[in-house]
Parts: C-alpha cells; sequence; structure tokens
C-alpha cells in the first residue's frame, strides 16, 4: 500500500518539502511504501527576492531562474499542469489537462499574485518589480527617468513586506549615484498611520527618510491612479501628482483557492500551529497560501516548510506529530545599495531591527546565491 | 443580514493587526462586519483613528482578559 503525497505548487515551500521528504523517506520512496509528485505553473524556478535588484540592473534575468526539475529531487516527479480544483471530500486534485490526481496527504504552496488590476487606472498607470515583466519595465523607465516626481505607493496585503522600504531607500541610493536626486522627489505613501506595520521598523525608517529628504504620506489607502494626468488618489481624499508612479500592488491568493470554495481572496484558512487546513489533518498549507496573520514572505515559507516536512515524516513513520511552527520569520532589509540590517521574530517574540551595516548587506547579497540551497533542502 | 469575517491577528506582529483588517475589508461587502481579535496594545488606539480617516465604522472595542475584540463595518 502506497502512501500517495501530493504538492500543489513548485515554488520555494513545495520545493523545500519535496526534498526534505525525500531525505527523510528514502527508505520507504525506495520500497514504494510513499511516493512523491508535484504539480506546478512552469518548466523553472524563480527566484522571487531578486526581482528587488532587476529594476536597478544589479540581478540578470537569466541569475533568477533554474530548471525546477533541476532543483527537485529527482525521486520527484513534476509536472507543469496547473490545479484547477482541489476537493477535499474526494481527496483529489484535478488539473488544467484534465487529470484527477488522488492523494493521502496533500500540500497546498499554491503561492500567491499581484492584483493592480484591482485597482482602477493602476495596471496602466504605475510600475512595479513583483514580477518579471513589471521589474523590467520599471528598469527601461528608471533608464530613461532623469528627475522628477517619484511616488512609491504601499497596498495591502502584499508579500515580503519590507521590500517597499527596501525599493524606496535603494532608489534613493541609485539616483545619487546617477546625480539626479537634486532634480527628483520621492514621496512614500503606506495605507496606516506610520512608515511600516512593524512598529520598531518604522521608528527605524522615520529618521532615515527624514535624514535624506523623502517625504511620506501615511494613512494613504489607494482608491484609483488617474494615468491620463499622472495623479494617484486615496480614500483618504488626497491626490498626488508624480512622473513616475512606483506601486507594491495588491495581492491575492491563487486561483485555484477561490475556485475550490477552500478560502475567500485565495487564503486557505490554516492551524498557526500544525499547518493544517482548519477542520483537515491529510491536507498541509504552506508558504503566501495560508491565512496566518504572519508576513508573507521566502524565510516564512522555508520556516514553515521545515515544520511541515518533520510532521509529515513522523505522520508516515511513527503515527505522530513532531512539532509545532512558532512563527519564526527571518527578513533581511536593504537599506540601499550598500548597507542592510534585518528582522527576526515569532509569535511570542518581537521584533528589534539593529542599525543596518556593510556586513549585513554582504550577507544578503551572499543569500541571494545561498538560496538555491534553500530551495534544495540543504541549508 | 450583514456577515461577519473573522480575523484572528493575536500573536501577530508583521504585517500585525491593523494591515489585517485591510486586508480582510477587500474581501467582504460594504455593509458587512469584521471582527478583529488581537493581543497587540497599539490595536485598540490605531483600528478607530484608521477608521475615522478611511471613512469605516467601529461598532465596538472591546477588551476581555488577554486580547481586544474590535468590530468594523464597512462602509464604503
Amino acid at each position: 500500500m502506497t502512501t500517495n503525497i501530493l504538492i500543489v505548487g513548485g515554488g520555494l515551500s513545495g520545493t523545500i518539502i519535496a526534498n526534505g521528504l525525500c531525505r527523510r523517506l528514502g527508505k520507504q520512496l525506495r520500497r514504494g511504501e510513499v511516493a512523491i509528485t508535484m504539480i506546478g505553473t512552469s518548466d523553472t524556478h524563480m527566484y522571487q527576492p531578486g526581482l528587488l535588484y532587476v529594476p536597478f540592473g544589479k540581478f540578470r534575468e537569466s541569475e533568477l531562474f533554474r530548471d525546477q526539475r533541476k532543483v527537485l529531487d529527482r525521486r520527484v516527479p513534476y509536472f507543469v499542469d496547473p490545479a484547477t480544483k482541489i476537493d477535499a471530500e474526494s481527496k483529489s486534485v484535478t488539473t488544467q489537462s484534465g487529470k484527477v490526481l488522488k492523494y493521502d496527504y496533500l500540500v497546498i504552496a499554491t503561492g500567491s499574485r499581484i492584483v493592480p488590476q484591482s485597482i482602477p487606472g493602476m495596471a496602466e498607470g504605475a510600475h512595479w518589480f513583483y514580477d518579471l515583466d513589471g521589474a523590467r519595465k520599471m528598469r527601461d523607465a528608471l533608464d530613461a527617468f532623469e528627475g522628477g516626481k517619484i511616488v512609491v505607493n504601499v497596498n495591502a496585503p502584499h508579500k515580503c513586506p519590507v521590500a517597499p522600504l527596501e525599493i524606496t531607500f535603494m532608489l534613493y541610493d541609485y539616483l545619487t549615484e546617477r546625480g539626479l536626486m537634486d532634480k527628483t522627489e520621492i514621496t512614500y505613501t503606506y495605507p496606516i498611520g506610520r512608515l511600516h506595520a512593524l512598529e520598531p521598523v518604522a521608528q527605524w525608517a522615520q529618521p532615515e527618510m527624514d535624514r535624506v529628504g523623502i517625504k511620506y504620506e501615511t494613512f494613504f489607502n489607494t482608491k484609483e491612479v488617474h494615468p491620463e494626468d499622472k495623479t494617484i488618489e486615496s480614500e483618504e481624499g488626497v491626490t498626488l501628482p508624480y512622473d513616475m508612479l512606483v506601486t507594491i500592488p495588491p495581492h491575492m491568493g491563487a486561483e485555484v483557492i477561490t475556485d475550490s470554495d477552500l478560502g475567500a481572496g485565495g487564503w486557505v484558512p490554516t492551524d498557526k500551529t500544525k499547518l493544517t487546513r482548519e477542520g483537515s489533518t491529510d491536507i498541509f498549507v504552506c508558504g503566501d497560501t495560508t491565512n496566518i496573520p504572519i508576513s508573507k514572505a521566502g524565510s516564512t515559507a522555508h520556516f514553515e516548510a521545515d515544520v511541515v516536512v518533520e510532521n509529515l515524516t513522523s505522520l508516515i513513520t511513527e503515527d505522530r506529530w513532531a512539532k509545532d511552527y512558532d512563527g519564526k520569520v527571518f527578513c533581511f532589509i536593504e537599506t540601499g545599495m550598500n548597507n542592510g540590517t534585518y528582522v527576526w521574530f515569532n509569535y511570542a517574540t518581537p521584533p528589534n531591527p539593529g542599525p543596518p551595516t556593510q556586513m549585513i548587506h554582504w550577507f544578503k547579497l551572499a543569500y541571494n546565491r545561498l538560496y538555491w540551497l534553500s530551495a534544495k533542502g540543504l541549508l | 443580514m450583514s456577515e461577519r469575517m473573522k480575523v484572528d491577528a493575536r500573536g501577530a506582529f508583521c504585517p500585525g493587526p491593523l494591515m489585517e483588517l485591510i486586508a480582510a475589508l477587500k474581501l467582504i461587502e460594504v455593509g458587512d462586519e469584521v471582527e478583529l481579535l488581537s493581543t497587540d496594545e497599539g490595536t485598540a488606539k490605531d483600528v478607530p483613528v484608521w477608521c475615522d480617516k478611511v471613512g469605516h465604522e467601529l461598532v465596538s472595542s472591546e477588551n476581555s482578559d488577554d486580547h481586544w475584540s474590535l468590530i468594523i463595518r464597512k462602509s464604503k
């Protein structure tokens, strides 16, 4: 009797889980007692945090991608055949090609996607760096930029909550190096009454922005972008003019989640310590897909994936749960082109960012390369 | 009859209860409500100010033993 593990999603968490399970369940895989299958949407695996550097020409497009089948353990068959329906009752997943895959254990790791089209005018009037096409267009726009008003506009929900600050300070350094800051004004907008959701990060960011002359507008919940007259308007009644609008678009979960009635907005209600779908013991949810109220970020996905690997292994081999997820998140924060800091926190420990240093910036650059060891489950 | 979505943001540091509220309000219809649970001391202060600025209605705010429970009605 074979225990079938089906992983839906070929991103970071799905890949770490697949590779981690292969390492722990080698004997069972060899004997045919366990089978692991993955389905995804692309032949390639993208290092998403690298997109932050693309607009500045600091990361080559080719460096973002690897062949998913080469990142994945060879014992895991991988099919580019996106899931279209997940049926928890019949324990099956239907794919775009019409296949119906049965499972004993399911891992949902379908991630999140940007939805700039959900705000009128945003898709037409704004630049972003959260996907490759957007990052390319932003790079071209920055190449042609000769000075003027830049608005960095943040919307919720979004993944990688520190990226809006990173792009703002990197823009400042980039434009300073090009000699354009004396004829450029950067304004950063944020939807709540401070510059970042994490209060200690906001307390660090505000004096930094004051020091370099970056303006900010808090309580700015985007209502509409007007590309024809190059303005952005908030629900609070503030209108800002721009020459270049850089937005962090709102996000949603994958369509297959809403199409399968598994969660509003594409976010699956998930037990915050067991990482199982609420009401299920055979469905694990990992990475951006959960509705857990913590950062949607690669490090979250990574730490969650480690827990899923341990629990799935123990359930299969010993019929017991091995460990709980404690909410651990660790995020590097680029504070410009040459310095960085970091935050870490969990459900019980608040974050406390230290002073930025060049060393931490170098660590982040090193991690940009070490990522592939994480995806392979080695780091 | 309006519907109510529950958002349990207890123990959440990032993105935090208010950002979770903003995300939840995007998923419901005008007239429906969100019940926000939070252990963050600042929530009881920040949410009313944000509702006032943006134009949503704070229906109630209660402090129990270990958390706050706020009900917000989407108004626009």
